[in-house]
């Protein structure tokens, strides 16, 4: 007698795996929210007895502190206090970012150069800031560079006459007037310089000949910015040292000029093995074919070469982006008033620190978000699109 | 001639470039030396030695700290060794030392530096101990490969012999030393190591859990990954600092150490996530398949397919992972005021024998090198394993 397959039956509920792998789910979600309950009840029992509170309401207390070179009053609240922290946060970042992609690119081609001597320096740049902690080489530029060596204002350093060097900041030509309409001025002048190196494009398009977008871009945004400049009445003011002070130009904090400097040293290290990496994934064939066609070194670079690169690093770039953005947390290390620097002083006043700590990485955790979703705009626009 | 033709003096412009870094390049090189040899005074480093090195840590117990890190040494030379396979060709002797010179030379060298700052008999007589350890641990690495009795040994008992050593020497040492007596270079080393073993782990299961079908668990560890590497890990060191012990009952109040290491190991093991995840997106899916021809059910295929093999891909980043852990240890001198080797250079210049000298460079220089020192050479490592792996060359 032939045993014949049965029909299926259903398997037993503990081999079923659709009930399996739900109930293995609800273990792990059910031990996960016994774990928070109990951290939660904790800090609860803990907060009692401490009679700590919990909620956000220590952000309209006064705030009793004064910060060097911001305009906040002492009475008042300590919200303000954050949401100036949040703004220096903002500048040192996006100043820094500007300055580390500039630097780490430069430095990413150096390594790569054909010139001995250029490619050992960029080498040795990068080997020994990427292998020393960001903490060190903050310590070393606020106590042995600002502190100790820098001199003071009596006998600043004025290189060229244009900056003034010492111990109080460094102050470095500005303009007079405002700065916003200025930089109105310099998104028109980028937003017609672009105009019109796509207009040569178009053009080269239709008649064959070279389009020479920098040739007639850069003349374009330097009258833009010139005739602004005249137009609006605008003037350089250089610095200079006044009875033990600087006026003039824009005085830059030494706080904020050690943070930014360390910052960015310290991440174009990391950018410049990514644009290295990048360059050198770019596939050899296109290299060939840029000589081929008889470019130019910088041409190859500029036309052929960085473009497909920079597709290649942007996620990397992104990252780094991120930790400088993070890092400019140990700025509360050399008192620079940024977010952190705040949280700390306000949880030294008597707020509560685990709300306000929260707060701070909560507001970390937006600027991170905000800045991945621009990384990820510019990643899609540049994103090969394939068939 | 035409090296030099063709490195430094191809073009008019080339030559400037040449002559410019390499004045520049000339003048901080002399700076250096002149610092080094004739302004710098590094009494500062040679009276505080022991305090940079080793923190407050008990004068009696120091031969402890010696013994672990020569059975180290030994461990890590024998267990070195003693893998190596035998049917590859092996390159000549005088090509295996010019190797090891290339690869250990640096950390010789830093060995001899400090030694000659100590200046002092015992810290010779160690020097030669460890060197003596790790020699003993080629041999015995040597005699696993080719004797008969240890050769037929099966691994997973050879290799937790080898360990058995150091681990005594270790536990022996947390026992007899208090955590907080701890500190200087040591404490450094002790917090990274500790925190990249904890978080190894658990960052292995968060990844596991991001790659899941399963969508709670997915959701969780997804959830966990994101918000801590969204996090700057000084302020996360900040809040522990001031607020770990709210979260568990009054009868844990832990250390600083233990609330440095809790941190490192929480914050390491999103990053040790990612970087498994990428090993396992790394497996070809023809691996799961043969795994599902053979029948085997999910918890087979990864722990005896994919996630043996992501792990090994994964080596190169993961040291890169514990080279930053590393140099991210000097955070919990500021944040939970620990007494790690940054905390102790900053403040010797304010002993009174050296209070207002302005010996800050001499301290943050040496400081700067032994961290340099560690991470370089295991950067190179890595770099030296990434090749023999062949990652991203298949």
């Amino acid at each position: 007698m032939s045993s014949l397959p049965s029909a299926p039956t259903k398997p037993p509920l503990w081999r079923d795996i659709r009930v399996l792998r739900w109930a293995f789910q609800l273990l792990v979600l059910a031990l996960v929210i016994a774990f928070v309950y109990w951290l939660y009840g904790n800090y609860q029992t803990n907060v009692a007895r401490s009679s700590i509170p919990t909620d956000l309401r220590f952000l309209d207390n006064p705030a009793n502190f004064t910060m060097p070179g911001n305009d906040l009053d002492q009475s008042q609240p300590v919200r303000d206090a954050f949401v100036q922290g949040f703004y220096n946060t903002l500048r040192v970042s996006i100043v820094g970012i500007l300055l580390t992609t500039v630097l780490g690119t430069l430095v990413g081609i150096a390594r790569l150069s054909k010139n001995f001597m250029v490619r050992t320096f960029a080498t040795a740049y990068v080997e020994l800031i990427r292998n020393i902690p960001l903490l060190l080489l903050l310590t070393f530029m606020n106590l042995a560079v600002i502190l100790q060596t820098f001199p003071r204002i009596e006998n600043a350093w004025l290189p060229l006459n244009l900056f003034v060097i010492s111990n109080r900041g460094i102050a470095i030509p500005w303009f007079t007037g405002s700065g916003g309409i200025l930089l109105a001025v310099l998104a028109s002048a980028l937003v017609l310089t672009w105009i019109v190196v796509k207009i040569r494009g178009r053009v080269s398009d239709i008649n064959g000949k070279p389009a020479r977008g920098l040739t007639w871009g850069l003349p374009t945004f330097i009258v833009v910015m010139v005739a602004g400049w005249i137009v609006l009445g605008y003037d350089w003011v250089l610095p200079f040292v006044d009875d033990r002070a600087t006026s003039g130009g824009l005085r830059l904090d030494p706080s904020f000029f050690a943070l930014l400097v360390t910052l960015v040293v310290y991440t174009s290290s990391h950018v410049a093995e990514i644009v290295r990496g990048s360059i050198q994934a770019v596939v050899k064939g296109q290299s060939e074919a840029a000589d081929a066609l008889a470019l130019s070194g910088g041409q190859k670079m500029r036309l052929v070469i960085l473009p497909q690169a920079f597709r290649i690093a942007m996620p990397a770039l992104g990252n780094q982006f991120l930790n400088l953005i993070k890092n400019s947390s140990l700025g509360a290390t050399i008192s620079y008033f940024e977010l952190t620097q705040i949280a700390q002083i306000t949880v030294g006043n008597g707020s509560p620190a685990v709300p306000a700590f929260t707060l701070t990485l909560l507001v970390y955790l937006m600027i991170s978000l905000v800045t991945s979703v621009i990384v990820n705009i510019v990643n899609r626009r540049l994103a090969l699109v394939e068939r | 001639m035409i090296w030099m033709k063709r490195n430094l003096f191809r073009s008019v412009g080339d030559s400037l470039l040449t002559v410019v870094f390499g004045s520049v390049a000339v003048y901080v090189l002399w700076g250096v030396l002149q610092f080094v040899f004739v302004t710098g005074r590094w009494d500062i480093i040679q009276v505080n030695l022991k305090l940079l090195l080793v923190g407050r840590f008990p004068e009696e117990l120091l031969w402890l700290v010696s013994g672990s890190i020569m059975a180290l040494a030994f461990w890590v030379s024998a267990a070195a060794t003693s893998s190596q396979s035998t049917k590859e060709a092996r390159p000549g002797f005088g090509r295996r030392i010019w190797e090891a010179f290339q690869r250990f030379g640096l950390l010789a060298a830093t060995g001899l530096l400090l030694i000659a700052v100590s200046g002092d008999r015992a810290s010779l007589v160690m020097g030669a101990m460890i060197l003596g350890s790790i020699i003993l641990g080629q041999l015995v690495g040597f005699a696993r490969r080719t004797l008969s009795p240890l050769n037929a040994l099966p691994g997973w008992i050879w290799h937790p012999l080898l360990a058995v050593a150091p681990i005594v020497l270790v536990a022996l040492t947390l026992s007899q030393a208090s955590l907080d007596l701890w500190g200087g270079f040591l404490i450094n080393f002790y917090i990274a190591i500790i925190s990249i073993v904890l978080s190894f782990p658990f960052g292995i299961l968060l990844a596991l859990g991001r790659k899941s079908t399963l969508p709670i668990v997915r959701l969780i560890s997804t959830t966990y990954i994101e918000l801590i590497r969204g996090a700057p890990l000084f302020v996360l060191l900040l809040l522990a600092g001031v607020a770990l012990e709210f979260f568990v009952p009054s009868s844990m109040a832990p250390g600083q150490i233990a609330r440095a290491v809790t941190v490192f190991t929480l914050f390491t093991a999103a990053y040790v996530a990612e970087i498994v995840r990428g090993g396992l997106q790394s497996i070809p899916a023809g691996q799961t398949e043969a795994g599902k021809a053979l029948g085997l059910n999910t918890t087979k295929i990864t722990t005896l397919v994919t996630l043996p093999q992501a792990l090994r891909n994964v080596i190169p980043a993961q040291i890169g992972q514990f080279i930053s852990l590393f140099k991210d240890t000097t955070l919990a001198g500021v944040a939970l005021n620990v007494l790690d080797l940054l905390n102790v250079g900053t403040a010797i210049t304010a002993q009174d024998d050296f209070l207002g000298q302005g010996l800050i460079y001499e301290t943050l220089a040496f400081v700067a090198l032994l961290f340099w020192v560690g991470s370089y050479v295991m950067s190179r490592e890595s770099q030296r394993i990434e090749k023999k792996l062949g990652v991203g060359q298949r």
